[in-house]
């Protein structure tokens, strides 16, 4: 779900954070046109807010735990753990995570082979309420890996949470059952995505 | 292994002095522990907290300590032998799930830093991209992201550093800073100070003043300290 459509509309914050996000065409290849959040961190205003969006509607939801995918996703997550009293939990790449025998893998698709996502066994207890952090979400491949390592160790996933993310076809706003919600779509170029 | 918790400044005896004035030009200062600081000649050194140097006593002396870094220490796992044989991994992962212990993290970096005028935060991939945003946002600067090469989409520069084994490259994109502003360098630890130097060595070369370069662990044995150019260093724990 957009912010935008769940109680946000109009909200002047929305628009500072679309325009201050770049598009980068055709990196890291040709056709794909990247959001690029590097400027948002760099538009003090629009970045707190960033944060303070999500911490609004996380704060009274009974979360304990925020996790962030690897590496953009710890540019928003702990912020928003540290004020919504929650732990953050990175999800990582592999063999960042020390203590072989304490961390659990899921790889998940790329569009040409695979990749894989680790977490520490015992960062989340069963039955913690969660939510999963990363800027953008596309096909939702890697947020599908991170719901399914913290549903191994029992924990709630209740919401995955992205700064941006495309319009989705068919009404398939889930993940895996889970719900995702969204800031902003990304940018357009020239009327090109 | 003996962890002892710390707060101590750059080795510059000129932090506890509150010198307001600038010096004049070709001035040098005696190093705490030997060599120079030659500060640049516009430059006036930070006014560092607004109390003097004697009602803080963590700055002034490295016998006292804030009641939080014991906290924060013991939050902080020891891995043995990773990533491999003889190396022991300071694991902070575990005090990001001590709500407390990283909320006083912020804080003590905060406290420090607030009010100095610095206005980009610059954080090392990926472990400074944990502490550096929180610290930025509340001191009103902006984040920078340090990162491995290919990652950052728009024109960047690089810097080659050396790992014990080989080498690695860090990448800055050349338009998020401009040249005067004031910098911070985070990263969770510093140990070579490879890194940390790689980091200075961008920002220094589109003329932003690096003012301190800021960790929550230091491993001192290796001396990272001394190959950080002169700039300070500020940590919260050092572990030998």
């Amino acid at each position: 779900m957009f912010a935008a459509e769940n109680g946000l509309k109009g909200d002047p914050r929305l628009q500072a954070i679309s325009d201050a996000i770049r598009v980068v065409p055709h990196f890291p290849k040709p056709g794909i046109m990247f959001q690029d959040i590097t400027t948002l961190l760099l538009d003090h205003k629009a970045f707190k807010d960033t944060v303070d969006i999500f911490v609004d509607r996380y704060r009274d939801m009974d979360i304990s735990v925020v996790a962030g995918v690897e590496a953009r996703g710890f540019m928003f997550g702990p912020s928003i753990a540290l004020a919504i009293g929650a732990k953050f939990v990175p999800l990582r790449k592999p063999r960042k995570l020390p203590g072989t025998s304490e961390v659990i893998a899921e790889t998940y698709d790329l569009e040409y082979g695979s990749d894989c996502l680790e977490m520490h066994v015992g960062a989340v207890q069963p039955g913690e309420r969660v939510i999963v952090i990363d800027d953008l979400v596309a096909t939702g491949g890697t947020l599908s890996a991170a719901i399914r390592l913290l549903e191994r160790v029992g924990a709630q996933v209740v919401e995955c949470a992205c700064v941006i993310g495309l319009r989705e076809v068919k009404g398939q706003r889930r993940l895996n059952g889970k719900p995702l919600y969204i800031l902003v779509e990304p940018r357009e170029i020239d009327g090109c995505y | 292994m003996l962890q002892r918790a710390l707060i101590f400044s750059s080795s510059n005896p000129i932090c506890s002095q509150l010198s307001t004035t600038a010096p004049p030009d070709n001035t040098v200062f005696p190093k705490r522990n030997g060599g120079w600081i030659i500060p640049f000649s516009s430059y006036q050194l930070p006014a560092f907290p607004s109390d003097s140097a004697a009602n803080r006593p963590n700055m002034a002396s490295q016998d006292e300590q804030d009641p939080r870094i014991s906290n924060i220490s013991s939050a902080i796992r020891v891995i043995p032998d990773f990533p491999k044989p003889g190396i022991i991994f300071q694991d902070i992962t575990t005090l990001l799930l001590d709500t407390k212990a990283f909320r006083d993290t912020i804080d003590l970096f905060v406290e420090r830093y607030r009010g100095k005028d610095i206005s980009v935060v610059a954080g090392i991939e990926a472990r400074g991209f944990i502490f550096g945003p929180p610290i930025a946002l509340a001191i009103g600067a902006k984040f920078v992201p340090m990162r491995k090469p290919n990652k950052l989409p728009g024109e960047v520069l690089s810097e080659e550093y050396s790992l014990e084994y080989g080498k690695d490259t860090m990448e800055m994109h050349v338009d998020a800073v401009k040249a005067g502003e004031r910098a911070l360098i985070i990263d969770d630890l510093v140990a070579t100070g490879g890194t940390l130097s790689a980091a200075i060595s961008l920002l220094e070369r589109v003329g932003v003043h690096v003012v301190e370069c800021a960790c929550v662990i230091e491993l001192p044995e290796l001396k990272g300290r001394e190959r950080l150019g002169g700039k300070p260093l500020f940590v919260l724990v050092s572990s030998t």
